[in-house]
């Protein structure tokens, strides 16, 4: 239903209004002027909203409820694995004993907590096939960086240092090659074959002596097993290379095959997606990192140790790429992610993967006499459509995303991979129903058969949202990036 | 085995196997074949149900002594303050945080909006024309400004010099990613607890892209941001300002003093410390450099019948638009935790922010002197918010063992970056800290001392 315009927290204050108020200052003043020179105190308080506690809690309550999450129905938002996220996974990462310490509180006073971190980098070396496994990276990104510096150090401390080039598929997500460049790296892109895979003769071509690494998703961005992937493997590592995996796809692996037995040589998960974060409205995550044992050396400072008296940081590694986050990650999340392993245990992990590869190829099934399925192979946790039929008719991929948000459906990632056509990347992950993605089904098909009959009802969509389509191209040319109170005297334009 | 996130029972199974045209699961993997299949159950601990998980992480946490039952004179970055309880009912919306990254705008408004006045909150405490929606903690958002503004001289300026009173582990993140694009980071020396201006102005030149500085600085002193920004602007290079945001509740923001960049954590709003993350980055700027800011940007914008609505804007500036032509490669952020902010600042509001803020500085000026009175050596002068240093005449590792026994969690051993300040300690007081307790351990200070 379309809604009148939402005030904003700063159209609801009032002066003199509070949501919440301390104690009195219970210790002896001293004027404010007798502590600090007066140039470095401020003039005018901040215009922070004055609300009461009632009033902000229906501001925030009406605000989640013009949003949308996995509790609120099917989000196949592919590559992001928008799995259901444990309400115990909550609960246990908000006890005092998890929430309320401090990083700099001595390790004997923490070792609770050192522990649960030493026994989840164990089992994600375990799931991943590696030697040791840091659980330092915020994100997906800051994992894909901090394993291509780590890739960096390995060359340069064998004296490599033409190893220049980073080779990132065409199907690759966007941080793979801004990761890479951001690491001092030039990125090569290595072409998708008519199978959807890597093709393996165009790898040969562009791999050599300035090869520093292959960064590749297996199963890929298209949802497909890269086959070759132990010829790929060879490939790179007789070259000298460095085979990276970008673990954003490991839900379709668990259990099942490990980065390790493929050849990788470095892997990022993403505790967010595979391992149940949650997703947060878009963080905070967690991109723990794995390598093989001759790079364990050059992993980022401190690093975990188990030792006879107990867990220690240890900080005496001369070969490591230094400090890439400050303390020890983002331990909120990596508390979350070890319940979840936990949880399930080793079959139920694997069981995982099998429902999730399922799920997909179920659905896939059932939306390809509709819409176009560039290849003709079994996927594995997620799968591409090309809307390019519908766009013939009149409705592009994006009106067919804005037509599922009137069914009620967050839509499947649309446009990426950029190798495919009017893309649309479907992944439902294996805690849906059969009921869900046969509704689901039901829905893609009823807006194929409009895009056939009735195209306007899809290209004006949506129809039932709070709000109509936004205007992103005025948003980007006049850029209104924060709130300007009407009743504030105009501040001089610092440029 | 039965697994409570997982619905699909064996009838669901048998049906959808047979739509797919398959006689069994094992031949929707027969791509990954031969020696890469894992032959083997993963090597992992049994599982565990509801109620046995519950027992284990309670047992695993109880190992941990928290700073809600034994009082913690802690900071160095990291804060201990009053979390309004609204703050997790609101971000145990599930609508919220069980989200991702708000792609569709008409689905998303919530959390667009949610940004979109966290991103003004910011403005507001830094002084500054426009805020990012959030980065992945402090450091790494000083790391991202450190680049950019390499950037900003088209990599013609390569250096940074960054005080040594920026957080230890900040300057350290900083060298890291400077070692992608090759960027030199020297350090200017800290003097009586502040960056020494004369050092700065020896090493000051056109090479140079930014100066950054921390405001209150590692060691607690209020950095002299007009002094520092003028001999920044004299070589013609970036200021950068890292600043604690609660802070700038009270003092002069870094954005009245000319700093281009103002990064820092949101931590001390609502985020709890939970041994060093998930905080939240915070990332502030000019118009004039809106065009290079690292990570996600929402703005106000209409819908087609003119309704105000908000959206992801200036994506052209992402990674997953520019790929390798991207200065960042940030994509997640920390949206939960800068929503948790967003509710704390709210709900503190206006004057509660203040007072926050004038509280611990009070407290923390009411420690220092019952910690001079108890014996400890007060090596610096400046001016300082809440956090200041005292020397011991012994060592700190020492003197916090003894605290503990007598239940206080000592303050920050400066022994650790520096093994030749091993008797200075840096102690944080915010409004947490009651009088009884700064008193107590004052007392329990001064009987170890003497």
């Amino acid at each position: 239903m379309r809604e009148q315009e939402h005030t904003l927290i700063f159209e609801e204050s009032a002066p003199g209004r509070r949501g919440s108020v301390l104690p009195d200052l219970d210790v002896e003043e001293t004027p404010v002027s007798e502590l600090i020179p007066s140039e470095f105190i401020r003039e005018k308080a901040p215009d922070l909203p004055e609300v009461s506690e009632l009033q902000l809690m229906r501001h925030y309550t009406s605000l989640s409820t013009r949003n949308y999450g996995v509790d609120s129905g099917f989000y196949p938002l592919g590559s992001c694995t928008m799995k259901y996220n444990p309400k115990i996974n909550e609960e246990v990462a908000k006890l005092d004993g998890l929430t309320n310490i401090h990083p700099y509180q001595p390790e004997e006073q923490v070792q609770g907590a050192m522990r649960l971190m030493y026994d989840l980098q164990t089992s994600l070396a375990e799931i991943t096939g590696m030697e040791e496994v840091t659980l330092q990276s915020a994100a997906g990104a800051q994992g894909e960086w901090t394993g291509l510096m780590l890739i960096r150090a390995y060359h340069e401390a064998n004296g490599d240092t033409n190893r220049t080039k980073v080779i990132v598929p065409d199907s690759a997500h966007g941080t793979n090659p801004a990761s890479a460049v951001v690491a001092g790296f030039e990125t090569v892109t290595v072409k998708t074959d008519e199978r959807g895979l890597v093709d393996l003769e165009h790898l040969k071509e562009v791999t050599g002596e300035d090869t520093a690494a292959l960064m590749l998703t297996n199963p890929n961005t298209l949802g497909l097993f890269e086959e070759d992937i132990v010829e790929m493997a060879e490939i790179i590592h007789e070259a000298g290379g460095k085979l990276y995996y970008d673990g954003a796809n490991s839900n379709a692996i668990l259990g099942i095959a490990r980065p390790g037995d493929m050849g990788f040589d470095v892997v990022h998960l993403n505790l967010h997606k595979t391992f149940t974060g949650p997703h947060g409205g878009g963080g905070p995550g967690s991109g723990p990192v794995g390598v093989k044992a001759d790079l364990v050396p050059f992993l980022p400072k401190p690093l975990l140790a188990k030792t006879e008296n107990g867990y220690t940081w240890d900080y005496d590694r001369p070969q490591a790429i230094g400090r890439i986050k400050p303390f020890y990650g983002n331990f909120g999340i990596n508390v979350r992610a070890y319940s979840y392993i936990r949880t399930m245990g080793a079959e139920g992990l694997k069981r995982v993967s099998e429902l999730a590869v399922i799920n997909a190829n179920y659905l896939m099934k059932r939306l390809e006499p509709y819409y176009e399925a560039p290849y003709e192979r079994y996927c594995k946790h997620e799968f591409v459509l090309s809307g390019k039929r519908q766009k013939k008719l009149g409705a592009r991929t994006l009106d067919i995303a804005k037509r599922l948000l009137d069914y009620g459906y967050h839509p499947p990632t649309i446009y990426f991979p950029m190798n495919v056509d009017e893309c649309m990347m479907i992944e439902p992950t294996e805690t849906e129903s059969k009921e869900t993605l046969d509704a689901f089904a039901e829905a893609m098909i009823a807006i194929a058969k409009e895009v056939e009959k009735d195209p306007e009802i899809v290209q004006e969509a949506p129809h039932t949202t709070p709000v109509a389509r936004l205007d992103e191209t005025t948003a980007a040319r006049k850029p209104v990036l924060k709130y300007e109170n009407p009743d504030h005297e105009k501040e001089p334009a610092r440029l | 085995m039965s697994y409570r996130y997982l619905p699909m029972t064996d009838a669901d199974q048998e049906d959808m196997l047979a739509t797919i045209g398959v006689e069994n699961k094992e031949e929707l993997f027969e791509d990954v074949n031969g020696t890469i299949r894992l032959q083997r159950p993963l090597n992992l601990q049994p599982a565990l149900t509801e109620m046995e998980l519950v027992k284990e992480f309670e047992q695993l946490a109880a190992k941990n002594t928290t700073m809600k039952t034994t009082p913690s004179f802690l900071g160095a970055g990291v804060y201990h303050h009053f979390i309004p309880s609204v703050v997790s009912h609101v971000t145990s919306r599930s609508e919220f945080y069980t989200a991702y990254t708000p792609y569709q705008p008409e689905m998303s408004q919530g959390e667009l909006q949610a940004i979109f006045e966290f991103q003004t909150m910011v403005c507001e405490l830094t002084g500054m024309e426009i805020a990012n929606s959030s980065m992945y903690d402090g450091h790494t958002a000083l790391a991202e400004a450190a680049v950019m503004a390499c950037g900003q001289y088209k990599m013609k300026r390569q250096k940074l010099l960054i005080s040594a009173g920026v957080h230890p582990e900040a300057r350290d993140v900083v060298k890291t990613q400077a070692k992608g694009p090759g960027l030199t980071v020297e350090e200017v020396a800290v003097t009586s607890g502040a960056t020494n201006e004369e050092a700065l102005k020896q090493v000051l030149n056109e090479e140079v892209a930014a100066v950054i500085v921390q405001y209150p600085n590692f060691f607690g002193t209020i950095e002299d941001l007009r002094q520092l920004k003028e001999q920044a602007e004299q070589a013609g290079a970036m200021f950068i300002v890292k600043s604690n945001p609660l802070a700038l509740g009270m003092l002069t923001p870094p954005g009245e003093f000319g700093a281009d960049i103002v990064v820092g954590d949101t931590q001390p709003f609502g985020i709890a410390a939970q041994y060093g993350g998930p905080h939240c980055g915070y990332f502030a700027t000019t118009k004039k450099l809106m065009r290079k800011v690292p990570g996600r940007l929402v703005g106000q914008t209409v819908d087609e019948d003119g309704r105000r609505g908000f959206v992801l804007t200036l994506q052209a500036r992402e990674q997953h638009i520019r790929r390798d032509k991207a200065t960042s490669n940030i994509c997640s952020n920390q949206a939960l935790n800068a929503l948790a902010s967003s509710v704390a600042m709210a709900a503190l509001g206006k004057q509660g922010v203040k007072e926050m803020a004038y509280q611990s500085l009070q407290k923390a000026h009411y420690a220092k002197r019952k910690l001079q009175e108890a014996g400890c050596k007060l090596p610096y002068e400046g001016p300082v918010f809440h956090e200041f240093v005292v020397e011991l005449g012994q060592p700190v590792k020492k003197v916090n063992e003894l605290l503990f026994e007598k239940g206080f969690i000592g303050g920050f051993d400066l022994g650790q970056i520096d093994a030749s300040r091993n008797e200075e300690m840096l102690v944080c007081v915010t409004e947490m800290r009651t009088k009884e307790e700064i008193d107590a351990f004052a007392e329990a200070i001064g009987g170890i001392l003497s």
